[in-house]
């Protein structure tokens, strides 16, 4: 995965490096501004000849760097996909462009359960772009049970073969969700007994991962692991016998959304690529491409049967029925920190 | 040289150095406040909680340790490299050098495969009937992950010193009656200090710093300094905390390289560094 995300930032610069060469006429250019492997890039190709636009194409790999480099203001891109928590931060600072809905007829297609979420309540600065939860992925040789509640990730029987994820809302959320509590929770005792359980949960755990969890996983290396949903996909094509759960105590719904950022130069062209990545068949295209699930409906229906009707890719609504958003925490987020620092100092 | 031709230097130096070093102390000394800021001691009063010095404890030991590592097996390789035993020495240090040119996280991703529990190493082990290797994501598998990366920067410098001793001298030592082993306690050594020194600093720095190491290796359950550091501005945007303990890191690299230069003695115009 890491040699994919090279060989694109590779691929990138010399894509930006053909487009510099290529000044002179005097078609309007946009800039896009993407996570690593994270569009079917022969769609730009398609958008640059239909509307006339040439397209730069840059991606990067956290969130953060993403932030860091619009805010520094050093460089001005149109269109952008920050995660769910991101939005609500570059909100928070005024940040983004309102966009205009009335020039995304396409919008139309997207999932309802997807709209006017807490972050973005009328979709005056976003569109979602893929989603998915946040669940275990494990291994059915190595796993004998039916797995269905986050207690498996604590259970002595998978000792030195669980792996956690190193990302605090996330490991914390899961235990928060095991005792019964909000993984949005600001009740401090509650967190202190999510600290606990993490403290006793450690000398089970093999490691505490980020990217290279799903490598692992496929490798065999570990029976269970706390992934994102999009991440246990590509696990799951990668190696058949993985399996990947929602648990019953509920869950965490993650997207990551399209917007645009203040200090574009095309608002136009960014109203018509977004528009254009909600056609069905490009957003069709898309999904297929990044195997993550997409919140557009007739792209969805026209999936393959056994992918649409995956229920771990695309939950039904009783599955979400504990499902819950991360809502920015504030001031709570050092709590959160202080007690992760607690768990890893252990 | 003229006064006039150091003044880009010293416009880098001011731009890239002494201002980014004031922005650091400026956020560790200030908290956030709907006003603004203000002025507090709070983020390094916060640093003194016992989480936070267990944190700091853990990365001193396995800096040291890493270190100490180093030293041994670092010192008798620049030996003999320097020495004149070894004819095909260039080719020596190369090998020591080459590894620094591929990307260092490359390089740490490369040991998370090979010791992984259906990695390289242990294929290897059980196909000769011998028992697994289980190191990975263990205190041990971070410190070879210091020693493997950081041992270069303790060889060369001892190499370079190594290199620049009289040889005359080591042989006035022999003939007037020194054994060997005398000849190396009192004259090799005190002369090589001075790139001991400048190895061990070299080590000891990146080593107490590192987060990548012990994520990667370590499987993110032993969080260092580096990592609380990396933590800080990035994911819990708390910038004033990060950098107070960036400054405790700076004092206590100071305090470090005092000592060290305490050690050094007079010998200070050979050191490399």
């Amino acid at each position: 995965m890491v040699r994919r995300k090279l060989v694109l930032i590779v691929l990138s610069l010399v894509m930006l490096s053909l487009g510099l060469t290529g000044c002179g006429q005097e078609k309007p250019t946009l800039y896009v501004y993407n996570w690593g492997d994270y569009m079917d890039e022969d769609v730009l190709k398609e958008f640059e000849k239909e509307f006339n636009m040439k397209v730069v194409y840059d991606t990067f790999s956290t969130n953060e760097d993403m932030y860091v480099k619009i805010k520094s203001g050093g460089s001005t891109y149109d269109v952008i996909f920050p995660s769910d928590y991101m939005l609500t931060r570059m909100l928070n600072e005024g940040m983004l462009e309102e966009i205009d809905l009335e020039k995304i007829p396409n919008h139309k297609h997207l999932d309802p359960r997807l709209m006017g979420t807490v972050y973005d309540p009328e979709n005056r600065y976003s569109l979602p772009y893929m989603w998915g939860t946040l669940g275990i992925l494990y291994n059915t040789t190595m796993v004998d049970e039916e797995i269905d509640s986050w207690d498996a990730l604590w259970d002595p029987k998978y000792s030195k073969e669980i792996l956690m994820l190193d990302s605090q809302r996330d490991s914390i959320g899961a235990a928060l969700l095991r005792l019964g509590y909000s993984l949005n929770t600001l009740d401090l005792e509650e967190l202190a007994e999510a600290g606990e359980s993490l403290r006793e949960q450690k000398p089970l755990v093999l490691a505490y991962v980020l990217d290279e969890g799903k490598d692992k996983m496929v490798a065999g290396e570990a029976a269970l692991a706390l992934t994102w949903s999009g991440e246990a996909m590509y696990g799951i094509s990668e190696n058949e016998d993985l399996a990947y759960v929602i648990p019953k105590e509920g869950t965490n719904i993650w997207f990551d959304v399209m917007a645009v950022p203040k200090g574009s130069k095309n608002l136009e062209g960014a109203m018509q690529f977004m528009d254009f990545l909600n056609r069905p068949e490009i957003a069709l295209r898309n999904t297929e491409y990044i195997g993550y699930a997409t919140p557009h409906l007739a792209a969805r229906a026209m999936l393959p049967e056994e992918v649409q009707n995956d229920r771990q890719a695309y939950p039904l609504d009783e599955d979400l029925e504990h499902a819950e958003f991360f809502v920015h925490l504030g001031e709570t987020l050092r709590d959160y920190d202080r007690i992760w620092t607690e768990v890893k100092a252990h | 040289m003229k006064r006039s031709s150091l003044f880009p230097y010293l416009i880098w130096m001011i731009l890239f150095i002494v201002v980014p070093m004031f922005l650091v102390l400026y956020y560790a000394f200030t908290i956030p406040t709907e006003a603004g800021s203000t002025w507090s001691l709070e983020n390094f009063a916060r640093f003194f909680e016992p989480v936070y010095l267990k944190v700091l404890g853990r990365s001193l030991r396995l800096a040291l340790i890493s270190t100490g590592i180093c030293l041994l097996l670092g010192y008798p390789a620049a030996m003999v490299m320097a020495g004149n035993a070894f004819s095909r020495k260039n080719v020596l240090l190369l090998l020591f050098v080459v590894p620094m040119w591929m990307n260092f996280l490359l390089r740490t991703y490369a040991w998370l495969t090979l010791l992984e529990r259906n990695g390289a190493i242990n294929v290897l082990l059980t196909s000769l009937n011998l028992p697994r290797l289980q190191i990975l994501y263990t205190n041990s598998a971070v410190v070879l992950g210091m020693v493997y990366n950081f041992l270069p920067f303790m060889v060369l410098p001892i190499y370079s010193v190594l290199s620049k001793i009289d040889k005359g001298v080591v042989e006035a030592a022999g003939d007037l009656g020194a054994n060997p082993f005398r000849v190396f306690t009192k004259v090799v050594l005190p002369l090589s200090l001075p790139g001991v020194v400048s190895g061990v600093t070299m080590v000891f720095m990146p080593a107490l710093t590192t987060f990548v190491i012990s994520r990667l290796l370590g499987g993110g359950q032993f969080t260092l300094i580096g990592n609380l550091i990396e933590q800080q501005f990035l994911v819990v945007d708390n910038w004033g905390f990060g950098s107070a303990i960036s400054v405790v890191m700076i004092v206590l690299i100071l305090l470090s390289m005092a000592i060290m230069s305490f050690f050094e003695g007079e010998e200070k115009d050979v050191a490399l560094w």
